[in-house]
């Protein structure tokens, strides 16, 4: 890699500082920027390291019930805090289907957020690539993409999001605390991401020196707790990016639905909320049938972006497994395969 | 950019001068200090072989910076064993033929350890399997490394009892 | 030296230490982290080296840009075609049927991405890695060929090693006439990348004309001339060290170019050199399984037996050289069947060379072949035990030899009894488990050749009792430090802990190749030839001593065990090993040896290990995914040195079967040539979580043929038969069957909107 210059940020405003000269990115966990780095495809000047700014790493209840995540915050250790995993179980579940202990053990919640697309021809340096520099073009258009995105994409970038964990945080609609240049920021997960437009490439709405200081789950969203599920298709048991996933949230009385939070992942250049779906959900009977409407509204404007036509079909399935999962009941003990397709149930099948 | 770190390795502290702050904390093990026990299998935290214990949790060594670690407790597979005394994880990957080629061997056996060490009580087999599936075995060993952790876990809640 | 032909296997007693379930000798070394692999040595004045990698897969370098990486801090040479002296020997030669066609920077042609094309030396890695990123190539580019619809068709000259690439028996299209019904699987498999969890890596330090080299390697007597010769030095000023290897599988057999360059980086700075391939420049240079599109197609009589088979293979190679794998040969000596043919055909992609990988041409043919079987017995109407056991074949159906031992109808029986394979359904779709999941059951045959290489030991016993035993040879994994030093220390007749062994050292005598399944026969059989070498002469002294008790007892049999040299008619009358040299006044008395293979034997029996596989899938109905919940394998392999490390090889090679059936694939951009999963996050290989239960059962052959040991190997085997008992399992789960490995979720999910339609 590039050499750099290593600066340690003793405070969220040092760090914001720091990092609004060009050329500056936060390190924390270092999973995904180390290897960003080593395949050259980022090459900052300044490493602003964050782990040691005191406070980012607490995961506090606040005043409004809502469940405040410091960005510093390890995956694994949110993934066992005891408050989340009784009110916001699907966010739990996520989290432990995604990569492996060891890197859970040192990503932190704000790199998860941040992490870039797996797509290989933004790793490889040869390949055009507009996400790597806009106006390459993009290799993967007519390359090997049965696994890019069959929702909100152009002809700029078909790559996906990789996260497990921000499916259910848009689900949830979540929201960032940022800290940048300009002040504190609140944006939701959904406003966070952007999707490509012609000539545009997908990112974040971050400007530089923008710092996620902590993730915000609204308190509202306990009241899925009892029925939240995140499942996740892979082509290996574990260790493994999603060909597709979901995460459902229901509240049902008397066999029908009376609230429903539905995300797609693996499927766009940002955790996909599938707002419409929700919207056929709401009031619907919780059955099979509502299900597949759900599914066929969520994945309506979906299209292939190559080889990738069997997506659609895939998103739709794990849409509607998820949802049955979670109509069935959170499970009362994390599945020892979490998110797996093998932990779903039988009344989920 | 010049610097100096102090990293603290398997209890003892490593006062090292490097050029720049690239080196990770697998390629500081390996090339500079030559606790080489420490293996390489991909460089990009896909494998598990670099697997090491920061402040006790299982991470891998290739994704972390050292100069970050400046003030953290780093244990390798060389400062497992007591002694002469191997450590219950490291004699049941022995007994239980938990390896072949012994490359990611290290790596696995650090990381069986921060998995015992996350948990309370025992482990079933299937969260064994979940557990330890960040670390990759070319040779498929996978049998006996699911026993050796099995039997190590059992071994460990033997001697916290004696 | 021991020439002289032994006894049959089943009169070779070995002693106390074979046959025992030793854990690893080298165990406490490799749960330390103090084993020392290649790239762990660290050399006084130690340089790095990385080099630069091709990005495109055919063309010609015009031009290399390299001043940014040699302004890089740290980086003090940057090797290129223009500045690299000639190798003494053009890396383009074949010497020897294991020499590979190499890359070494000694043109500007490209021939496959990732190729070397130039090699960055720096001081530290940080800086060579940096290096070798800052060096810019301008290319003439040409269009890559890459699949069987771009690859260029051609007649090869042989497969494998040196396999006919047609052979055929009796009279296909009369069988063919007389037949009944007939099945055809046509299936691709994919390239398979080694990706050994040791990358290949170098640490060479020249003194003078002096080499020292620290490499993994399978085959150290091959590899010393070898590099001895692409270096212009006599074979023995190279030393080559290679005590344990991270795993080879075949692809650390051959010497490649990104190790020669290290060598040669170190020659240029006179200084020591590591050169240690990154996973992702595993896609290139160091061999791959080829891919493969193959049609096996059976016969059928009225009775549903087997009467003609024909296996085609298209299998792909590179535009440089010619490996093929054998995939067609796999059917061969397999079942009975009166007539049959198989025949390749080579397909140059520009990837690298393909090479040996991890049963070669079996694993890869018999994927294909065990499909072919179980749609025959669909067509039957038959359990498919039942109809393998209906096409038993008595004798190798290819020649008419008999098998030198094969416990075949054992493993079936012993297989399918721990499986509980008599409560499957014969219909697929039948079977759901307690959380819904689709489940299924099939089976595999497995076979592998039992060949046996000629290798050399030496064995040492010293008045003191101390006994010594060496020979080149390597252990990647297979356990050669445990069973080979099992062997030696029965070969001596003393216990494996007053044994001092030593392996993998180009000094020891040639213990010939780790792999083709031969090594424990091949270099085992020459250690034990050795210390029995060792017990022949002890024996004439101590027969010719009027002072020892065995005096005059020339005639008799001796045996020699735990030390002490006795009557085999009478283990009381005898003496311990320190009298009889103590007496004589002999300091030490050196055996050497050499395995054996009777001639005779070769020609008239038909030689291979055997085994039955027993996979059960969980399938999602709606989402396809899979999981090979159980596998249970029954082995017969002739005499099994040590249980522990005989089953660890055997699950080994069957979670490959595991991978090979539904993970692995390398995939190249059809574009450009360019692997596009080069690493483990793209390249699948399972994680434990694939393989939740995974069973070896030993079943007891004696092979009286085989060599003088009766011993056959294990390390490849495991992954044939298994490979299609997942397929047929996963068919028995859902119905389906794909046309391609890996098994794929879309591609099942599209075959079952198919059949729904």
């Amino acid at each position: 890699m590039k050499t750099f210059d290593y600066q340690r940020a003793e405070s969220v405003e040092t760090a914001v500082k720091a990092a609004s000269e060009p050329g500056s990115v936060f390190y924390a966990g270092g999973t995904n920027l180390l290897d960003l780095m080593k395949a050259g495809v980022r090459q900052p000047d300044r490493l602003i390291d964050i782990t040691r700014i005191e406070g980012l790493d607490r995961i506090e209840t606040g005043k409004d019930g809502s469940l405040r995540i410091g960005a510093m915050v390890r995956n694994s250790d949110m993934a066992r805090h005891p408050t989340l995993l009784a009110e916001y179980p699907a966010v739990a579940e996520a989290l432990l289907a995604g990569a492996s202990a060891q890197l859970r053990n040192a990503a932190t919640v704000g790199g998860n957020l941040m992490q870039q697309t797996r797509c290989s021809y933004f790793y490889d340096r040869h390949s055009a690539c507009n996400l790597r520099e806009m106006g390459q073009g993009c290799d993967a258009l007519d390359g090997e993409n049965g696994k890019h995105a069959v929702l909100g994409w152009t002809k700029t970038c078909i790559a996906v999001h990789p996260s497990d964990f921000c499916v259910p945080l848009a689900a949830l609609g979540a929201e960032v605390e940022v800290t940048g240049p300009d002040g504190h920021r609140r944006l939701t997960i959904d406003d966070l991401y952007t999707l490509p437009g012609e000539g545009q490439a997908p990112g974040t709405a971050l400007r530089d020196g923008d710092l996620i200081t902590a993730l915000i789950l609204p308190s509202g969203g306990k009241r899925f707790a009892a029925r939240a599920r995140y499942m996740k298709l892979r082509d290996r048991t574990s260790y493994a990016f999603a060909i597709v996933s979901a995460a459902a949230m229901l509240q049902i009385g008397d066999g029908r639905i009376k609230d429903a939070r539905l995300a797609l992942g693996g499927v766009a250049a940002k955790p996909w909320r599938a707002t419409k779906a929700e919207a056929v959900l709401n009031g619907a009977e919780a059955s099979e049938a509502s299900y597949r409407k759900a599914a066929d509204a969520a994945l309506a404007d979906a299209a292939p972006s190559g080889d990738n036509a069997h997506k659609i079909e895939l998103a739709k399935r794990i849409l509607i497994r998820a949802l049955k999962s979670a109509a069935a009941g959170t499970p009362p003990k994390m599945p020892a395969l979490p998110g797996s397709v093998f932990a779903a149930g039988k009344e989920a099948r | 950019m010049a610097l100096r770190i102090s990293l603290k390795i398997n209890g003892k502290m490593h006062e090292l001068a490097l050029e720049d702050a690239r080196p990770t904390l697998l390629d500081v093990l390996r090339e500079r200090i030559g606790l080489t026990g420490t293996k390489k299998g991909c460089d990009r935290g896909q494998c598990g072989a670099c697997t090491v214990l920061v402040d006790g949790r299982r991470v891998n060594s290739c994704l972390s910076l050292a100069v970050s670690l400046e003030g953290a407790d780093i244990t390798t597979v060389e400062g497992l064993a007591d002694g002469e005394t191997l450590h219950p994880v490291q004699a049941a990957f022995i007994e239980n033929d938990g390896f072949q080629c012994g490359y990611c061997t290290p790596g696995q056996i650090m990381s069986a350890v921060g998995f015992i060490s996350e948990r309370d009580g025992h482990a079933t087999a299937e969260e064994i399997r979940e557990g330890m599936s960040g670390n990759l075995c070319r040779c498929g060993a996978y049998a006996g490394i699911q026993d050796a952790v099995m039997d190590a876990q059992l071994r460990m809640s033997n001697e916290g009892k004696s | 030296m021991t020439d002289k032909p032994m006894v049959a296997a089943h009169h070779v007693r070995l002693g106390s230490n074979a046959g025992q379930p030793m854990t690893r000798r080298d165990g406490l070394a490799k749960v330390t982290g103090t084993a020392t692999y290649a790239a762990d040595n660290r050399p006084d004045g130690l340089l790095h080296a990385v080099y630069v990698e091709a990005g495109i897969a055919r063309g010609r370098v015009n031009a290399l840009e390299i001043e940014a990486a040699l302004k890089h801090p740290g980086v003090v040479h940057v090797m290129t075609p223009d500045n690299t002296p000639a190798l003494s020997q053009n890396p383009d030669e074949k010497t020897t049927p294991f020499t590979a066609r190499i890359d070494v920077l000694q043109h500007d042609k490209v021939r496959y991405a990732g190729q070397p094309v130039a090699v960055v030396i720096a001081e530290t890695l940080e800086a060579a890695q940096e290096g070798a990123r800052l060096v810019t190539a301008d290319y003439e580019v040409e269009p890559a060929r890459i699949g069987f619809d771009n690859g260029e068709a051609f007649e090869p000259q042989a497969v494998g090693m040196s396999t006919p690439p047609v052979f055929s028996k009796g009279d296909l299209g009369s069988a063919r006439s007389e037949a009944a019904h007939s099945v055809s699987a046509e299936m691709e498999t994919p390239l398979q990348y080694h990706n050994a969890m040791e990358t290949h890596a170098v640490v060479a330090e020249w003194d003078g004309d002096r080499l020292t080299v620290d490499m993994p390697n399978q085959a150290i007597g091959l590899a010393k001339p070898g590099i001895a010769a692409y270096f212009g030095i006599p074979a023995e000023n190279v030393t080559l060290r290679s005590p344990y290897l991270g795993g080879g599988f075949g692809s650390k057999a051959v010497l490649f170019g990104p190790q020669m360059l290290g060598i040669l980086a170190a020659r240029e700075m006179k200084r020591p050199v590591k050169l240690a391939l990154r996973r992702d420049q595993m896609f290139g240079p160091v061999q791959h399984r080829s891919a493969t599109r193959q049609t096996v197609r059976y016969d059928l009589g009225r009775d549903y037996k087997f009467k003609a088979m024909e296996h085609q293979a298209d299998v792909s190679t590179s535009s440089f050289d010619d490996w093929l794998d054998g995939a067609a040969n796999a059917s061969l000596s397999v079942y009975a069947v009166e007539a049959m043919k198989a025949s390749h055909r080579g397909f140059r992609f520009d990837t690298g060379t393909p090479g040996a990988m991890r049963a070669p041409g079996i694993a890869t043919g018999s994927a294909v072949v065990e499909t072919a079987v179980d749609m025959a017995a669909e067509k039957a109407g038959m359990d498919p035990l039942e109809y393998r056991l209906l096409n038993y074949a008595d004798k190798d159906p290819s020649n008419g030899k008999p098998y030198s031992a094969k416990a075949l109808r054992e493993c079936y029986e012993e297989g399918a009894r721990a499986f509980g394979w008599k409560d499957r359904p014969l219909k697929p779709g039948l079977m759901r488990d307690s959380d819904g999941l689709l489940t299924g059951w099939g089976m595999g045959t497995s076979i592998f050749h039992a060949p046996f290489f000629p290798a050399k030991a030496r064995a040492l016993l010293r008045k003191d009792g101390s006994a010594r035993a060496e020979t080149s040879g390597a252990d990647m994994g297979q356990g050669a430090w445990t069973a080979l030093w099992q062997m030696a220390a029965d070969g001596l007749g003393v216990a494996a802990d007053d044994l001092d062994f030593d392996i993998g050292h180009s000094d020891l005598p040639d213990g010939s190749i780790a792999g083709g399944s031969a090594h424990t026969a091949s270099a085992g059989g020459a250690l034990f030839a050795a210390g029995n070498d060792v017990i022949r002469q002890l024996a004439e002294i101590a027969t010719q001593d009027k002072e020892s008790p065995l005096f005059g007892a020339g005639n008799e049999r001796l045996v020699g065990d735990g030390g002490r040299l006795f009557k085999a008619s009478d283990p009381n009358v005898g003496e311990r090993y320190t009298d009889i040299l103590q007496r004589a006044g002999i300091d030490e008395i050196e055996g050497k040896g050499r395995g054996n293979r009777d001639k005779a034997s070769t020609e008239t029996y038909a030689m291979f290990s055997h085994g039955a596989v027993f996979a059960e899938v969980k399938v999602d109905p709606d989402l396809y995914q899979i999981r090979v919940s159980r596998l249970v394998g029954a082995f017969a392999a002739g005499r099994i040195i040590n249980p522990r490390l005989a089953k660890s090889q055997l699950t080994g090679g069957m979670i490959w079967g595991v991978s090979f059936a539904l993970h692995e694939e390398g995939i190249h951009d059809k574009r450009t040539g360019r692997p596009v999963n080069n690493d483990f996050a793209g390249y699948h290989i399972p994680v434990l979580a694939d393989v939740p239960h995974v069973e070896a059962l030993l079943v007891d052959e004696e092979d009286p043929h085989v060599n003088d040991l009766g011993v056959k190997g294990v390390g490849e085997i495991g992954i044939t038969g298994t490979v299609g008992a997942i397929a047929n399992a996963v068919w028995h789960a859902t119905g389906l069957r794909t046309a391609r490995y890996p098994i794929k979720i879309e591609d099942l999910l599209e075959r079952s909107i198919a059949r729904k339609t």
